[in-house]
């Protein structure tokens, strides 16, 4: 509760609509003892006073009433009326919508039916037909605006009622042996409250305004009461001669309803937590670069070479280092496989590369990505756009995500060579079908027609390596592209990236956690670990003899078909946070072999004989765990 | 596609006929009778209850409703006791005007709202969302009638470039261009609502949308930003708009009647306000049966276009 009061006031436009909304609603409140003008007094010798009037602030209306107490007592009268809508709107919707949620079955059936006939009217309509019936005045108009709200509140508070009755500690009281009536008062219902806040906050505000439309079209308050509806239907005929007649109530509804809705937005924020993370922030066409330094001049390997790469997450005032300097390079026709446990930085230090992190909160804050000399870290985004896909494709996990659900898969395939040359149609079609030979589709003319819904797994991660082919790349950088599929499944693919790499000369970076995968594609390995390689040297080498106490236990977790009875050895403990990396080896609170000076200081890495570790105490062959 | 749009229209059979029986109960709970309301308070017992035996007001109410729904059903609304002529008749002709305004300011909503909505989120935080988000607060905090009036003050008193109200002039050819400056204030002042609704849904629709991993397919594929924003993004954001335009097509279609009062706009809702204060209870279900009945069908459509944007429906 303290939180939400913390996070509402920290908004400034919703503090500032609360505050404006408190001062209306204390001068309303305030009203009959304030030292105004009695309202209904008329007086037509005064009729139509200009504002600044003596005597009438606001000046007076067409019967020569004092605008400024007509004014106060009509906010006065639309507020009241406004709440009282909302309230019996919230209390009768939320019971219906609790009742439906809660019992289920024929009961929700009934009740919902009802509901929808309800909402199958256009919104004011219905509001007019209750009018109709019950004749014009405030407590019907009342009424009215009420009932019209209330299916919107049932359907609401039903939907997260269903969600909560089927929990656990619902359960547990109905064991308990409480009545419905015990759970819904102590289980439900408190758990509903933040819900109908936000119903309300979000509906008040159209509450107030359809009651003083009610009121405008003279259906609501009756003369010589006045709301501010009224107030502004009455000035209407004196629209042209005296506006102010009209501006007076007009502005003081926007202003009412205006700081409703600032106050009702920043309420929803508060106590909507999938906004508190700060996660709906949208992702920018580039990774945003930041860099302190230089970035470092290239030395010239490889096709790809990457230096010195550091990626932040800036999550508001944390610091996730992702990548901590990481140093790769891949040569033409080579297949580099980047290994280690989730968030240990892998995926980011790919997506770095062409500036694919998500961007807030993503930053590269150094380093560089020589393609070919060229450095891509910090490159014009036209120039990026430019080469994506065209020299630097990729291949990404879930292709069910992956792909765009609403377009064909032929379609998007097309697009890829669109981006970046003009292709007529039928070249694209006939393109698209030679893709998706090549990554062995059956029935290709057929399926470039499909949606992505209606193929399998393995269909689809085809259809998203033809993409990442479709402008012959040099390097494809494919981003744990097997880890969703069935191992038979995977197997093919395996094999399909495997002949692509040998017939075309592609350069692959191949990001898993699965040795098994290394093993059958990859020539070098880079393990890393807290967004740093710790160990990197050929795929015999790393395999046959991993250095870094990291790299071995992994490889111990990895069970093998037909390896005896050997112990399985999980890694204790997690990886660390990287907003808190430790200030020596990242991995020694989980290492059996670590010494007190592997926390003392920075440790690097140490080439040594085509291959480096970062480590001081590396495993020797030896005395590696068998 | 045509077995999925007469499966959507067989289900509106069960909410056209409970529409009629909401706006028939409702009608049944007017205190006192309508054959006095009719005839005046002046009128004879004799001839009261002549009139409640010639409206069939003697019956039970269920078979009342039998019989209403049956007139309704070969065409005949019953007859306007204001008016005195047929209440379809009446209802068809206002209908026109609503239509014309109605359909104008619910073009003018979609278009706008979805465009602002989509600029909005594609400069997240930036001066245009700034602007936009402001914009959108007032325009959903205004009371459209007000707004009606104050643009009547500004553009057609002050400025002079609109009409003051009406349809068509009471002199004058009835051309293309003059309905449109007829049509110009009132349809704006009825999208303004709308509009903002629509723009706030489509922002955080489009949002949520630019965090899926297919943008950032699309973006490692090479695809241009305008591309990404305009295409990809909001081809799956409307799977999530679409439905709130509908919802707003019902705002749209029954907020017309403070812009026809504001605008002495020939519609529907006006000519409903009138049957109210008179009590033309047989003209005010008519023309509530009418409207809900063509806002049914325009729902149906709106699913329809959903089912042909997004292929995972099952049609």
């Amino acid at each position: 509760m303290k939180t939400f009061f913390l996070l509402l006031a920290r908004n400034r436009l919703a503090l500032a609509g609360g505050i404006v909304l408190l001062i209306v609603v204390l001068l309303a409140i305030a009203t009959p003892i304030l030292p105004l003008a009695d309202p209904d007094v008329t007086n037509t010798s005064n009729r139509f006073h200009p504002i600044f009037s003596e005597g009438a602030p606001l000046g007076t209306d067409h019967l020569g009433r004092d605008l400024l107490s007509r004014l106060m007592w009509g906010t006065r009268l639309s507020l009241a009326v406004g709440f009282a809508a909302a309230i019996v709107a919230a209390t009768i919707g939320a019971a219906i919508g609790i009742i439906a949620g809660y019992f289920g079955g024929r009961t929700d059936n009934i009740i919902m039916r009802g509901v929808d006939m309800l909402m199958a009217f256009p919104y004011i309509l219905l509001a007019l037909a209750i009018v109709a019936a019950l004749g014009p005045g405030l407590f019907n108009a009342l009424i009215a605006v009420a009932v019209v709200n209330v299916p919107f509140f049932a359907r609401n508070i039903r939907g997260v009622t269903v969600g909560i009755a089927n929990k656990e500690f619902v359960d547990a009281a109905r064991l308990a042996g409480l009545s419905n009536t015990q759970i819904i008062l102590s289980e439900i219902l408190p758990n509903v409250i933040p819900v109908i806040v936000i119903a309300m906050s979000t509906t008040i505000g159209w509450m107030i305004l359809e009651t003083a439309g009610l009121s405008f079209l003279g259906l609501g308050s009756q003369p010589p009461q006045a709301d501010l509806g009224s107030m502004l239907g009455e000035a209407r005929s004196a629209l042209i001669t005296n506006p102010h007649t009209s501006i007076v109530p007009g502005a003081m509804i926007l202003i009412i309803v205006m700081s409703i809705n600032l106050l009702g937005d920043g309420v929803r924020d508060a106590l909507d937590p999938r906004l508190k993370s700060g996660a709906l922030s949208r992702p920018m066409a580039a990774t945003r670069v930041d860099r302190a330094d230089l970035p470092p001049p290239a030395t010239g390997v490889g096709l790809l070479e990457v230096k010195g790469l550091e990626t932040q997450f800036h999550v508001k005032d944390r610091i996730y280092r992702a990548v901590g300097g990481v140093d790769l390079h891949v040569e033409k026709g080579e297949c580099l496989g980047i290994i280690g446990e989730s968030g240990s930085g892998k995926s980011v230090t790919a997506l770095s590369i062409m500036g694919l992190v998500a961007s807030p909160p993503g930053v590269v804050t150094g380093g560089a990505a020589y393609y070919d000399s060229e450095n891509l870290i910090g490159a014009p985004y036209r120039r990026l756009r430019d080469m994506r896909g065209r020299n630097v494709a990729y291949i990404f996990q879930d292709p069910l995500a992956t792909l765009h659900p609403l377009y064909r898969v032929g379609d998007q395939l097309i697009e890829a060579i669109r981006a970046h040359r003009p292709i007529g149609k039928a070249e694209g079609r006939a393109k698209a079908v030679e893709l998706l030979k090549a990554v062995r589709i059956p029935n290709a003319e057929q399926r470039i027609t499909d949606y992505p819904h209606e193929m399998s797994g393995g269909m689809r991660q085809r259809v998203g390596i033809a993409m990442a082919l479709a402008n012959d790349p040099d390097i494809i950088i494919a981003d744990e592209p097997t880890t969703a599929l069935d191992v038979t499944v995977q197997a093919q693919i395996l094999t399909i990236l495997d002949e692509l790499r040998r017939s075309r000369g592609l350069a692959i970076v191949f990001i898993t956690h699965d040795f098994g995968v290394v093993a059958q594609l990859c020539d070098r390995v880079a393990v890393m670990y807290a967004g740093r390689i710790v160990e990197e040297g050929t795929k015999t080498d790393i395999l046959v003899a991993p250095r870094h106490p990291y790299t071995a236990r992994l490889m111990a977790c990895v069970p093998e078909l037909g390896g005896g009875k050997r112990r399985l050895e999980a890694i204790p403990g997690l990886p660390p946070a990287v907003d808190k990396l430790p200030e020596g080896c990242a991995f020694a609170d989980r290492c059996d072999r670590v010494q007190t000076d592997c926390r003392a200081a920075e440790i690097a890495l140490v080439q040594h004989c085509g291959r480096a570790v970062r480590c001081l105490y590396p495993v020797d062959k030896r005395e590696a765990p068998e | 596609m045509t077995g999925y749009i007469l499966k959507r229209l067989v289900s509106a059979i069960p909410v056209l006929l409970g529409i009629t029986i909401i706006v028939f109960l409702i009608m049944a709970m007017i205190p006192g009778d309508p054959a006095t309301a009719i005839l005046g308070s002046y009128a004879t017992p004799e001839n009261v209850e002549k009139l409640n035996r010639d409206l069939g007001l003697d019956k039970p109410l269920f078979q009342q409703y039998i019989i209403w729904l049956g007139n309704m059903l070969t065409g005949d609304f019953g007859t306007s006791f204001a008016l005195n002529r047929p209440v379809l008749d009446e209802v068809l002709e206002r209908f026109n005007g609503t239509l014309v305004l109605a359909g104008t300011a619910f073009v003018l909503c979609s278009f706008l709202g979805v465009v602002a909505g989509v600029v909005s989120a594609a400069n997240q935080y930036g001066a245009a969302d700034k602007v936009i988000t402001f914009v959108v607060l007032l325009g959903i905090s205004i009371p459209s009638f007000f707004l009606g009036m104050m643009m009547i003050l500004f553009f057609a008193v002050n400025l002079r470039w609109f009409p003051v109200s009406g349809m068509w002039p009471i002199y004058g050819d009835r051309t293309i261009g003059v309905l449109l400056s007829h049509l110009a204030m009132p349809a704006t002042a009825l999208a303004v609502v709308a509009t903002g609704v629509i723009a706030r849904l489509s922002r955080s629709a489009m949002l949520e949308v630019l965090r899926q991993d297919f943008i950032r397919t699309a973006r490692a594929k090479g695809v241009h930003e305008r591309g990404v924003i305009w295409r990809h993004a909001l081809k799956a954001a409307m799977v999530s708009i679409l439905p709130v335009l509908g919802i707003q097509a019902g705002f749209v279609l029954s907020g017309a009647v403070y812009i026809e009062i504001v605008f002495q706009w020939p519609g529907v809702g006006r000519m409903l306000v009138d049957a109210i204060l008179k009590r033309d209870i047989l003209l005010v279900q008519g023309g509530v049966v009418f409207v809900a009945a063509c806002y049914v069908m325009f729902n149906i459509a709106v699913d329809v276009a959903q089912s042909l944007l997004d292929p995972r429906i099952k049609t």
